[in-house]
């Protein structure tokens, strides 16, 4: 403990992300460069999200980590352990009690409040990336507003697929303005990105950018007039606690073929099953029936 | 009648070498302009000026926009050039890899310049988009295929309907048929020369091939180390040439 600064980083680097934070803010979907560090852990893990984080933590903050919606897989476990040892904050499980949420392709089922912070992990900022890999190209196109390619890619989906197939890291925009890749959530959080009362702040360490919603602010997911946006998940409920209105895991649970259709979200699914409801999981339950 | 293009003294320089030099000329509605020279004449250079690709050093490029008459291309902002380059420009590349999204279907190539602009309706994109296909004579069957499975011909076809579906007043276009075998180019040649005539477009042609500018062009720029060495009516030049390089290129072409 006593090794580290407060959280890992020097006070200046943090001074530098805080202000890259504020700018990202003030203009929402705007991706801000910033000097990420090297940290203690390879690209992919989550580097930016562990500078946005460590850079907003403060002492009396409750930390919560969550992994494609569980709090209790490696990056989860890995990162939660970190700031439990850098920074000796609080750390839970339970989404209500957290202050700051750090969170990797998910946004949590219970709804946010204002007093809480969420950040995303994310590995590839650019919505264009992949249909115009000129970075130079693409910070044009956004600065001149031109996304009509952004449509190309859904167009692509519907020519192939029938429908838009893209079902994560759906491309949104922000306020009116700034096209922005919600980093790879599934396409049924994209509605909870609009309006809502905590700040959602994203970090891209390995392509070095910021970027940030602040709260209530106007989120639309692009679509077509005849394909409109359509959140979508499992056509099932959850098995282990019914809970039929959250994203779910399909888990495959032996060798015959079996699968289990449980909630994504671990905390979510265990507050349902403390309440004492249960899926057809389980036996004689009310779902099952 | 107002030129639809007015260039004045247009001239770029790379270092020390001269890219083209005081080049002046008036296009007007309808008209379709070739420009020809042998490699290294400054041709491209002159078009890719014009097209706003590259800052000329000097000179004017003055388009009679739909909404605020002539303006200055050179001058005007950024976002400004690049929405003309979306909706009333064309500009057609010799390699129709350079022009088209090989990765993206072949309705979504044409359909992008439409998005691009603000159409929001899928099935209006793709049936436009398939009305172009045909309009270039390539089945429209083949709308869901990429351009990697194209033929070179097909590509090229595929690059003008990607330009034309928004309706351009001005195509800029650089060696249209380079690199295509004579018995495609003739359809090529034909197809462009029929949508030029329908659509009254006006048109550009940088080409080395005299046989492409006497089908398509009216008027005939012949330009030599970057500058213009004669100028005047398609036939008049290339049955009378005057300047002593426009008599030589006339003579080097190939007779069967």
């Amino acid at each position: 403990m006593s090794e580290y600064n407060f959280a890992y980083l020097d006070e200046q680097t943090k001074r530098m992300i805080r202000r890259a934070i504020l700018k990202g803010l003030a203009i929402p979907g705007y991706q801000v460069p910033f000097a990420s560090r090297e940290m203690p852990m390879p690209y992919g893990w989550g580097t930016g999200g562990v500078q946005v984080s460590a850079a907003i933590l403060t002492p009396e903050d409750t930390f919560k980590v969550i992994d494609q919606g569980a709090d209790d897989t490696t990056n989860a476990v890995s990162i939660r352990t970190f700031f439990e040892r850098t920074a000796g904050v609080e750390t839970t499980t339970a989404t209500s009690d957290a202050s700051v949420i750090q969170t990797r392709h998910r946004i949590p089922e219970k709804p946010l409040t204002e007093d809480q912070i969420l950040v995303y992990q994310v590995p590839i900022p650019e919505p264009l990336r992949f249909l115009e890999p000129r970075e130079s190209e693409t910070r044009k196109m956004h600065s001149l507003e031109e996304y009509g390619l952004m449509h190309v890619k859904l167009y692509e989906d519907i020519a192939r697929h029938g429908h838009i197939a893209t079902s994560y890291g759906y491309p949104v925009k922000v306020e009116g303005r700034y096209v922005m890749d919600p980093s790879p959530i599934p396409k049924f959080d994209n509605p909870k990105l609009g309006d809502m009362p905590a700040i959602q702040l994203f970090g891209a360490g390995r392509e070095q950018r910021i970027y940030a919603l602040p709260p209530y602010t106007k989120v639309v997911s692009l679509d077509f007039e005849d394909h409109p946006f359509e959140a979508s998940k499992a056509d099932q409920v959850c098995g282990l606690c019914g809970a039929s209105d959250s994203y779910l895991d399909e888990v495959i649970i032996d060798d015959a073929g079996g699968r289990l259709f449980c909630c994504s979200d671990t905390d979510y699914c265990t507050g349902r099953r403390a309440l004492g409801h249960k899926g057809p999981a389980f036996p004689g339950s009310e779902a099952a029936a | 009648m107002t030129p639809l293009l007015s260039v004045q003294g247009i001239t770029k320089h790379y270092g020390a070498h001269i890219g083209c030099a005081d080049v002046a000329f008036d296009l007007y509605p309808g008209e379709v302009m070739g420009i020809v020279g042998e490699s290294g004449s400054g041709k491209s250079t002159l078009l890719n000026c014009l097209a706003g690709h590259l800052a000329p050093d000097a000179g004017q490029v003055v388009f009679d926009t739909r909404a605020d008459g002539p303006k200055d291309t050179v001058t005007m902002s950024e976002p400004e050039r690049r929405m003309l380059g979306r909706t009333d420009w064309a500009f057609v590349h010799q390699h129709a890899r350079d022009g088209l999204r090989m990765g993206v279907s072949a309705g979504g190539n044409v359909g992008e310049r439409l998005m691009a602009v603000g159409d929001r309706h899928y099935g209006d994109i793709r049936g436009k988009a398939t009305d172009w296909l045909e309009r270039v004579e390539i089945d429209a069957g083949r709308v869901d295929d990429r351009p990697t499975t194209f033929s070179g011909g097909m590509q090229q076809r595929l690059q003008i309907a990607r330009n034309l579906v928004t309706g351009p007043r001005l195509v800029f276009m650089d060696e249209p048929t380079g690199g295509l075998d004579v018995s495609v180019q003739a359809r090529l040649l034909d197809l462009l020369r029929g949508l030029v005539r329908d659509m009254g477009l006006s048109a550009i042609i940088v080409t080395h091939d005299l046989a492409v500018v006497r089908l398509l062009a009216d008027r005939l720029l012949v330009m030599k180390s970057g500058r213009v060495v004669e100028a005047g009516l398609t036939d008049q030049v290339l049955d009378d040439p005057q300047h002593a390089y426009s008599q030589l290129l006339v003579s080097s072409v190939l007779q069967v």
